[in-house]
């Protein structure tokens, strides 16, 4: 089947990778032979960040398995803005079952595929952060201890969009929804709860865990493509912005996605077997106010009078990561 | 001809191993499990193969399974009962919405609460309007003969159907029966085609978002593809027929209703305890037959209609029970009838697998012949018990949970017994 031709946008070295580079050593993503497997025309919002996480994971995956790759997809947003009928964005095998079920419906693809002789053909299950920490809790948990071959991408973008922005077990603290108002002694999300899905991950010994963001263009694409190269469960945690859920300006996408790991808020990392094998340093440390600012769900720690100890406690979470991961080099910085 | 003494679950095992499937899906519940117990068995020691035996976490997984794996052209089974079918009907609708031809088993049992683990029909019937073809059991014979067209049916219609077949009734009982050859079954269904399949060769997109403009058309073709399922279930019986040698599926099948002034409506393994019922009133001269529907859905309201028209009474008996109203089959029997002067009583047995005796049946039924029977009964319903729950209502607004107190009163009644 021919693939939409590729429509072609630079918008800097950390997006679409350097043109300076050899050609094999570009990314998929700046490469004019890229699959375009989620094309152009779809109706996500501008800025959208798992449009953008969606694209570059799957065409990744698509040149990591020589255009061998079915996908399951989870209900949410990027179900409904990439598949309204008769209209569809998905130029590979793609299936939408339920909001729950996504990688259980991977798990019966990957073992179709395995009765059928098929292992040239790998298999993809892609869902919200309400699809997978919430509702597909138990489904992904089963696909990981059943160790099922299968790449299961996580978009991140900690919350409900596609019902109208409700909190998720993957809403940071004091961010405000729909469902955690600004108001109150304890405004926002409350403190201490919420799952964090990689390290659940990593607790069920799977062969391979990663986090990125859609900031480091070359860092998702590589980690897809290791992923797709092993036999087993795999899961990828990647961290979405959504412009119109966070109150955030369209073009900080990237920067936001950007900031989030500079701060130390979103560690970056891999994990084989359950063990960390490497992380993605901090560049250029920055506070966690410069992160929380730019977005309208995290306003309320910024009026008249800021919200300096609810600010203090989220900087204290990104300094524990940093310690926790070795995020920065000892020396370095500081 | 192979005759084999075998469990029905065993039988139902072997019949869905001949169908060469290739992804089971399972996850234990009473008293489907021994089902697949012996299909893991078999995937296990290469008897079955290719074929890929998933344990799953849960009943909702095991039918998400079933969907990727039939979205991929595989030819998927699994099997379930009561509270696990209830825990995947999110993905049951699904699969039948999808159009995939999934063939699971319902090893029909009670839904609680209170808990039970026995017979009767609630669950499945809890499905009803699910979009899957029903059909049900009556004998071992006839349950592992159904899996078999089952396959058949719902890859030329791409849809799902569930065989039902009464719980421990059927699935424990140890019966004789006609198992058919590898070569049998391959001469009567051939390799799934399926209608779409994910292929990264020719990629496409399903289970799409479908709006206002174009859902009521979805829906009516399922409806359409139902209706359609009316016509091939007959064809397909009487082709199995031919290379099986033996009646098996069908819409409805009549027993003695030609003359018959008192009919009978009824599904799966309680049909044998009526038939010789039916036979026994014969002898005294009661004009009395039965009608067994195997086709729950479709419902097949003109074959209804033809068996029971010239009748004088209807008598549904029906192991599940529509709270707030009375009968789910009634329903549809009326519906069938409709027009005609035909009074049509509902009898709620066997719920929780309370036996079906006959003698409570020649009660029923001489009651029926006389004219006698209510609107609604409750075949063998403990009227002091009820009575006696229902006073302490009125003493004492909390009474506590309904089972519970109905217990403590068995307990009571028993002591005053002894």
């Amino acid at each position: 089947m021919p693939f939409q031709p590729v429509k072609f946008y630079q918008t800097g070295t950390f997006t679409v990778g350097n043109r300076l580079l050899a050609p094999e050593e570009r990314s998929v993503q700046a490469n004019m032979q890229r699959t375009n497997s989620l094309n152009s025309g779809h109706r996500a919002c501008q800025g959208c960040g798992e449009a953008l996480g969606a694209r570059y994971a799957i065409d990744a995956a698509m040149n990591a398995s020589n255009r061998r790759l079915i996908a399951a997809n989870a209900t949410g947003c990027l179900e409904v803005f990439s598949t309204p009928y008769p209209e569809t964005s998905w130029q590979i095998p793609w299936l939408h079952s339920l909001f729950g079920n996504t990688a259980a419906v991977a798990t019966g693809i990957a073992a179709a595929m395995r009765a059928k002789g098929r292992r040239d053909v790998r298999v993809i299950a892609q869902g919200g952060d309400g699809g997978t920490t919430d509702i597909g809790f138990g489904c992904l948990s089963g696909m990981f201890e059943r160790n099922d071959d299968v790449l299961y991408i996580c978009y991140d973008n900690e919350a409900y969009m596609n019902t109208g922005v409700q909190r998720s077990s993957a809403t940071p603290p004091a961010a405000r929804t729909a469902t955690t108002m600004p108001v109150g002694p304890e405004p926002g999300n409350v403190f201490g709860q919420g799952k964090n899905l990689p390290q659940i991950a990593m607790a069920h010994n799977i062969p391979y865990v990663a986090t990125a963001t859609v900031a480091d263009l070359h860092d998702l694409e590589y980690k897809v493509k290791k992923a797709i190269g092993i036999r087993g469960a795999k899961y990828i945690h990647i961290y979405v912005p959504c412009p119109l859920g966070w109150g955030a300006a369209s073009h900080d996408t990237i920067k936001l996605a950007r900031l989030v790991k500079e701060s130390g808020l979103f560690p970056v990392y891999e994990a084989e077997h359950g063990v960390v094998t490497s992380v993605s340093r901090i560049r250029k440390r920055v506070p966690v106010e410069d992160y929380l600012r730019l977005q309208r769900r995290f306003a309320h720690l910024f009026g008249k009078v800021p919200a300096v100890a609810t600010i203090a406690r989220i900087q204290a979470m990104a300094d524990h990561n940093i310690r926790k991961f070795g995020l920065i080099e000892e020396g370095a910085d500081r | 001809m192979s005759l084999k003494q075998c469990e029905g679950s065993r039988a139902v095992a072997e019949a869905v191993a001949l169908c060469r499937p290739e992804v089971i899906c399972a996850y234990p519940i009473s008293p489907q499990t021994h089902i697949v117990e012996a299909l893991g068995e078999m995937v296990k020691s290469g008897e079955l193969q290719p074929c890929e035996f998933i344990n799953v976490e849960s009943e909702f997984a095991a039918m998400s399974v079933a969907i990727g794996a039939s979205a991929a052209g595989a030819r998927a089974y699994t099997a379930t009962a009561s509270q696990g079918l209830l825990f995947m009907v999110e993905a049951v609708y699904n699969a039948a919405g999808l159009g995939l031809p999934i063939v699971m088993t319902v090893a029909n049992r009670a839904i609680g609460a209170p808990i039970n683990i026995w017979n009767d029909h609630s669950d499945s019937m809890s499905q009803r309007d699910c979009g899957w073809i029903q059909l049900f059991a009556e004998t071992n014979q006839e349950a592992l003969d159904l899996h078999i067209q089952a396959f058949r049916l719902g890859e030329e219609l791409s849809l799902p159907v569930m065989v039902c077949m009464d719980g421990f009734i059927l699935t424990h009982a140890y019966e004789r029966v006609d198992m058919p050859t590898q070569a049998q079954v391959d001469a009567y269904l051939p390799p799934f085609v399926p209608r779409q399949v994910l292929d990264p060769d020719e990629p496409v997109s399903i289970g799409a978002m479908v709006g206002p403009e174009a859902f009521t058309e979805v829906r009516y073709l399922a409806h359409a593809k139902q209706m359609q399922a009316l016509e091939l279930i007959p064809q397909h019986a009487a082709e199995f027929r031919k290379i099986f040698a033996r009646d098996s599926g069908g819409l409805v099948r009549p027993y003695r209703c030609e003359d018959a002034e008192t009919i009978v409506v009824a599904l799966g393994s309680v049909l044998g305890t009526i038939k010789d019922v039916v036979d026994e009133m014969r002898d005294e001269g009661h004009k009395i037959g039965v009608l067994g529907v195997v086709s729950f859905r479709p419902f097949p309201l003109a074959a209804v209609r033809d068996a029971l028209q010239a009748a004088r009474r209807v008598v549904v008996l029906e192991k599940s029970l529509a709270v707030g109203i009375g009968g789910i089959v009634s329903t549809d029997v009326r519906m069938a009838l409709s027009g005609l002067p035909l009074p049509t009583c509902t009898v709620i047995a066997g719920l929780g697998g309370r036996a079906i005796t006959k003698a409570s049946l020649h009660n029923l039924l001489h009651q029926a012949q006389r004219d006698e029977l209510e609107q609604l009964t409750f075949l063998d319903l403990d009227g002091k018990l009820i009575e006696r729950h229902l006073q302490r209502e009125k003493q004492m607004r909390r009474s506590g949970p309904l089972a519970e107190n109905i217990l403590r009163d068995v307990g009571v009644v028993a002591a005053r017994i002894a």
